[in-house]
């Protein structure tokens, strides 16, 4: 087993942990962590199963293998990333909805007669 | 239609200087109509102008952009019950007088929507090269899609019936509006229309806009267009 294998089992293994333990404090949405798991699992077999790292590489015409492990992280940092800006759109699109309804909503309150905080001469 | 209901959405950013003259002027040649003017989070005192020539004043929590801005406007004219929305600009630029031009049309039925152009009929407005160009460039490419000539795109001065107003209180883009708007319109199987009418130039007339800004601009939007062909609706 050389250092390589043994840095990037003891990284993945980190990584899965910290994964774990940010959902089980509940500050990672299992929504939003299935990405994660996959990626540290996916590093982990391929760090402990060297035969699998080796298969692949072969197949694929990878002459280093190890860097193999670079392509598989870099995939799934690029997925990851693509999710976020999935995520980032639907909120955006969310905020939207949600601050067209305030603004609707603080008028229906006007027309009731009810005087609203942060509307019209006591704003900025 | 008989007594339709008819109001007047003004997008408004910062306008203080002008969005008085544009209330009354549309109190003055369109009195039966109502008036909501959609404050962008402005932080000038355009807010408290139109409040004080009584008309509803409806206010952003922050700045969102033309395109929130004017469906804030059709969601309003949706739970309202409107018949008819108006889009005026609030600096000036489409005169009151001319509101009856692109409503009549939406109130005979003929149709969705009714954009107001400049460049159809007698229209006197000569636009820079480069504005002009741009502007012909995405005359080509709408009207090539919705397969009708439209030869104002950019026209925010416009008139939707009450299909309209329901489509666009649930779907209204984001980026580039007016044009945009015409294309998912189009995909949902809606008319266009347009009609001539004269426009004032920008008071002021301090264009910001250089060549090389337009054509970035312009790729911009046709980006958009295709983005929207794409998309589901």
């Amino acid at each position: 087993m050389d250092y390589f294998q043994i840095f990037s089992i003891i990284g993945s293994v980190v990584l899965f942990g910290l994964i774990i333990n940010f959902i089980r404090l509940g500050i990672l949405k299992e929504k939003y962590s299935v990405l994660w798991i996959a990626c540290s699992l996916a590093i982990l077999v391929l760090s402990v199963k060297k035969e699998i790292l080796d298969y692949i590489a072969a197949f694929l015409g990878v002459a280093y293998p190890p860097s193999l492990l670079f392509l598989v992280a870099f995939m799934f940092v690029l997925l990851i990333i693509l999710h976020f800006s999935v995520v980032i759109s639907i909120f955006h699109e969310k905020n939207k909805i949600l601050a067209q309804e305030i603004t609707l909503l603080k008028n229906a309150l006007r027309e009731a007669g009810i005087k609203v905080n942060g509307e019209g001469r006591d704003e900025k | 239609m008989k007594n339709p209901k008819i109001l007047v959405i003004i997008p408004a950013f910062n306008e203080e200087a002008n969005i008085k003259g544009v209330l009354s002027a549309i109190k003055t040649h369109l009195p039966q109509a109502d008036t909501v003017v959609i404050n962008d989070g402005s932080v000038d005192s355009t807010a408290r102008i139109a409040e004080q020539a009584g008309v509803v004043v409806l206010n952003h929590p922050y700045n969102m952009g033309i395109g929130a801005t004017m469906q804030t406007g059709y969601k309003y004219a949706s739970r309202k019950g409107y018949d008819i929305a108006v889009q005026v600009d609030a600096d000036g630029q489409h005169p009151a007088d001319q509101i009856e031009k692109i409503i009549e049309p939406v109130l005979k039925g003929r149709s969705d929507l009714v954009v107001g152009s400049r460049f159809l009929g007698t229209g006197d407005y000569r636009p820079s090269l480069a504005r002009g160009a741009g502007m012909a460039i995405f005359s080509g490419v709408v009207s090539a899609i919705i397969k009708e000539r439209v030869t104002d795109t950019t026209s925010g001065f416009r008139a939707a019936g009450r299909r309209c107003i329901d489509f666009f209180a649930h779907h209204y883009p984001d980026d580039y509006p007016e044009v945009e708007a015409l294309v998912l319109l189009h995909k949902k199987g809606f008319s266009i229309m347009e009609v001539p009418v004269r426009m004032r130039e920008r008071g002021g007339g301090k264009s910001s806009i250089t060549p090389i800004r337009s054509v970035y601009y312009m790729v911009k939007v046709l980006l958009a267009i295709f983005v929207d062909l794409l998309k589901k609706v």
